[in-house]
């Protein structure tokens, strides 16, 4: 590879500071004791120590995936701090009261809150280490009666809600990693959207793992109930450290008669250094279920951190002309690993989706697609329509497809369209001989390519991610 | 067309280049002055094609020996961007595809890159939109293919046009049109070469590397130079042309042996 190329695709990660505060932190390891204090320190009801009993027992029974494309050492699931949270003597009522330092953090990482938050028209739910730290614009959304708080106090507040739905769409021994979240979850974001209300702003969470050697495992659920739409977004960023930190997050939607869920990622994890040294475990369960008849469920996702990333935001569409989306842009870079894609499970009928994954591979990183479309029996009338780009730059890296199509239904529609390409010297010569250099010429071209993920997101989001590829890519072209 | 008291724009002395380890150029020597259309004719392999991606920069050619000067300045001091600002252009014989970066997009940031460095206002996407489509009725080009990537899925012809529109909107000091000819059909090839024609003035210069006489008889050179075994043979006028075509290139390499050993 070029040096230009290799120059372009080495930008230092410019969250990777740990910010200085007292922690309450769990001994390290995992156990029933451990399960009960995680629940006695958020003063759970004995239903959800249940839940989280049950699903410890099963994740004993259970055994590590080895089918994803990636490899990485055995986790020592013993050596994990399972909860972390920033110390606060009392509840807190307003911002106002947030820890200054805490506050400062998220101004760095430019989260929006306060004005800046009404100026940006989002209501932002902060999630640091395991607690959630702050929502703002709580008053505005229950006016209409949105409830979007953290998923602790949504066990409080909202308990039958909760308990209705927690677990419906990811049972708790659906997977490893689903069954461990299950198990440990400390905080997360609910938010419930009423029979034919139209969020009035985009609702988004903030992720930040500051504690080394503790885990994050957050839990979100989402109801938009009939009618309702809403659109949400969450970002994560983590310190540099030179272990690994684990991050088994399960999120959860549903969508009732005629509901609409856009859910987007932009993911930017520390991804370990230029020799593959530290970085985040991202070990995800995401996943919708589209009950309703005509109800919609969206997933775009901006991956460009984590050192191993293995997630899949998949969608059940069983009421009747439900659709489900897909729209994925995998950046790896250095000693990334990346197994991602979706699942699309065709129950109702006529129900349709749309997968479009786009996999950018540099330096020494592999980047697999993963998905799978199932058509059910039932599923009459069902169409997908799934497009898998892959884009190589340097000669050291690697692009994988794994598509699994399982149809059956004689009436159902599949079709799959798929593409490897590479940032070429011919297209970078052409680009300098009419004066651009590499540089910005990587940078076009790799926003042409990611054109039709990033075109899905919201308009702030849309130009982070822009950036945010250009930093990470930078210096990896030659 | 030749002018009196022309100033020298591209001076190559003794140029010697090799890709791969193996020496494509071996002593190459022209000088072009302003408002001047060279023609480099040759046989496959001659080298034409080297010399003009050399000139441009290409990184898989290495320069071994002699010198280039551009303006009086030495342009191997210059990296291929820092040519292409400071006026050199190659009309590529095999122009790259770039799928979804558009055409538009990409016209601009090469135009406001070039204006910039000459000290120019560059200009905002409805300004260049208008600049834009006037240089295309140049061309009878179809205005949706702004919108398009660039190359994206063109036929031959739609890419040699809009590498001649780059040509009419970076307004380069020396254009080097690398087989432009090649691929079009004869009407294709009159809108291009009139395209060419009307760019030629006497603040730049033009070099044809073509295979054909064909090309000559829409834009006429000042000079024919005929490359062989990585060397200029022999420098004519356009009637030199004109033989090699009634002729083929052999008996223009006899030729030279018979002066080598005389």
């Amino acid at each position: 590879m070029s040096a230009v190329l290799q120059k372009l695709v080495n930008q230092p990660y410019k969250h990777g500071f740990v910010t200085e505060i007292e922690s309450d932190i769990a001994p390290k390891g995992l156990n029933e004791d451990i399960i009960r204090l995680i629940s006695s320190k958020k003063e759970e009801p004995e239903w959800l120590l249940e839940f989280r009993l049950k699903a410890y027992e099963q994740w004993l029974k259970m055994e590590e995936p080895r089918w994803p494309n990636v490899k990485y050492p055995k986790i020592d699931f013993q050596s994990i701090s399972y909860y972390a949270a920033p110390k606060q003597k009392k509840k807190l009522n307003s911002m106002d009261e947030v820890d200054p330092e805490l506050l400062r953090t998220f101004e760095k990482l430019g989260v929006p809150m306060h004005e800046r938050a009404a100026l940006a028209g989002v209501a932002v739910d902060v999630i640091f280490d395991s607690v959630s730290v702050a929502t703002t614009y709580k008053q505005k959304l229950a006016e209409v009666g949105i409830i979007f708080c953290s998923i602790s106090e949504a066990v409080h507040e909202h308990p039958d809600l909760v308990k209705q739905y927690l677990g419906t769409v990811v049972p708790v021994g659906d997977n490893y990693y689903a069954a461990l979240n299950s198990a440990v979850f400390t905080d997360g974001t609910f938010c419930f959207i009423p029979k034919g209300v139209k969020c009035p702003m985009d609702l988004a969470t903030y992720f930040r793992i500051n504690t080394e050697e503790s885990g994050q495992f957050e839990r979100t659920l989402i109801i938009g109930a009939e009618g309702s739409s809403v659109s949400y977004l969450e970002g994560c960023t983590a310190p540099k450290f030179d272990t690994n930190q684990l991050h088994a997050a399960v999120v959860e939607l549903v969508a009732l008669d005629n509901a609409d869920i856009k859910y987007s990622t932009v993911q930017n994890w520390y991804a370990g250094d230029e020799n593959g040294m530290g970085g985040i475990y991202n070990f995800v369960t995401k996943r919708g279920l589209a009950k309703g008849v005509n109800s919609r469920i969206s997933w775009t996702q901006v991956e460009t951190g984590s050192a191993i990333t293995w997630k899949y935001p998949s969608c059940i569409l069983q009421g009747e002309n439900s659709v489900g989306e897909f729209y994925s842009v995998a950046v790896t870079n250095n000693y990334q690993q990346a197994d991602t894609g979706t699942k699309m499970v065709h129950i109702g009928k006529n129900t349709r989706s749309t997968i479009v994954s786009k996999g950018i591979s540099a330096g020494h990183s592999n980047n697999s697609y993963r998905g799978l479309v199932r058509i059910a029996p039932t599923a009459t009338g069902a169409r997908n329509y799934s497009q898998c780009d892959s884009m190589l730059i340097g000669d050291k890296c690697g692009a994988h497809t794994f598509p699994y199509i399982q149809v059956r239904n004689q009436e159902a529609k599949v079709e799959h369209e798929a593409s490897t390409s590479k940032i070429g010297e011919d297209q970078l010569f052409y680009f300098a001989q009419r004066g651009i250099g590499s540089e910005e010429a990587v940078s076009m071209i790799i926003n042409g390519f990611c054109k039709d993920v990033f075109q899905q997101l919201p308009m702030e989001f849309a130009v982070e991610a822009t950036k945010l590829l250009g930093f990470k890519l930078e210096g990896s072209v030659g | 067309m030749i002018y009196q008291d022309s100033k020298t724009l591209l001076e190559i002395r003794g140029l010697r280049a090799t890709v791969n380890g193996i020496e494509i150029l071996k002593g190459i020597d022209l000088t072009v002055k302003f408002g001047e259309v060279h023609a480099i004719m040759g046989t496959n392999g001659s080298g034409k094609s080297t010399l003009a991606k050399v000139l441009a920069g290409h990184d898989a050619y290495q320069v071994t020996g002699g010198s280039v000067a551009f303006e009086g300045n030495d342009l191997f001091d210059l990296k291929p961007e820092e040519r292409a600002r400071a006026g050199v252009f190659l009309a590529f014989q095999y122009p790259v595809e770039i799928p979804g970066v558009a055409n538009s997009h990409f016209l601009r940031l090469a135009y406001n890159t070039v204006q910039a460095q000459r000290g120019k206002d560059e200009l905002d996407p409805l300004e260049f939109d208008d600049l834009v489509r006037e240089k295309m009725k140049l061309l009878d080009m179809n205005p949706d293919f702004l919108d398009r990537g660039v190359n994206e899925g063109f036929s031959g012809g739609e890419k040699k046009r809009n590498e001649i529109l780059q040509m009419a909107l970076l307004e380069p000091r020396l254009a080097i049109l690398d087989e432009t000819d090649s691929g079009l059909d004869i009407d294709a090839l009159r809108i291009v070469t009139k395209g060419v024609n009307r760019l030629a003035n006497k603040d730049n210069a033009i070099i044809l590397v073509t295979h054909y006489q064909r090309l000559l008889n829409y834009i006429v050179p000042d000079y024919v130079h005929v490359m062989e075994a990585g060397r200029i043979i022999k420098t004519g006028d356009k009637e030199l042309a004109l033989d090699l075509e009634n002729r083929g290139y052999d008996w223009v390499g006899a030729e030279q042996r018979a002066a080598v050993e005389a």
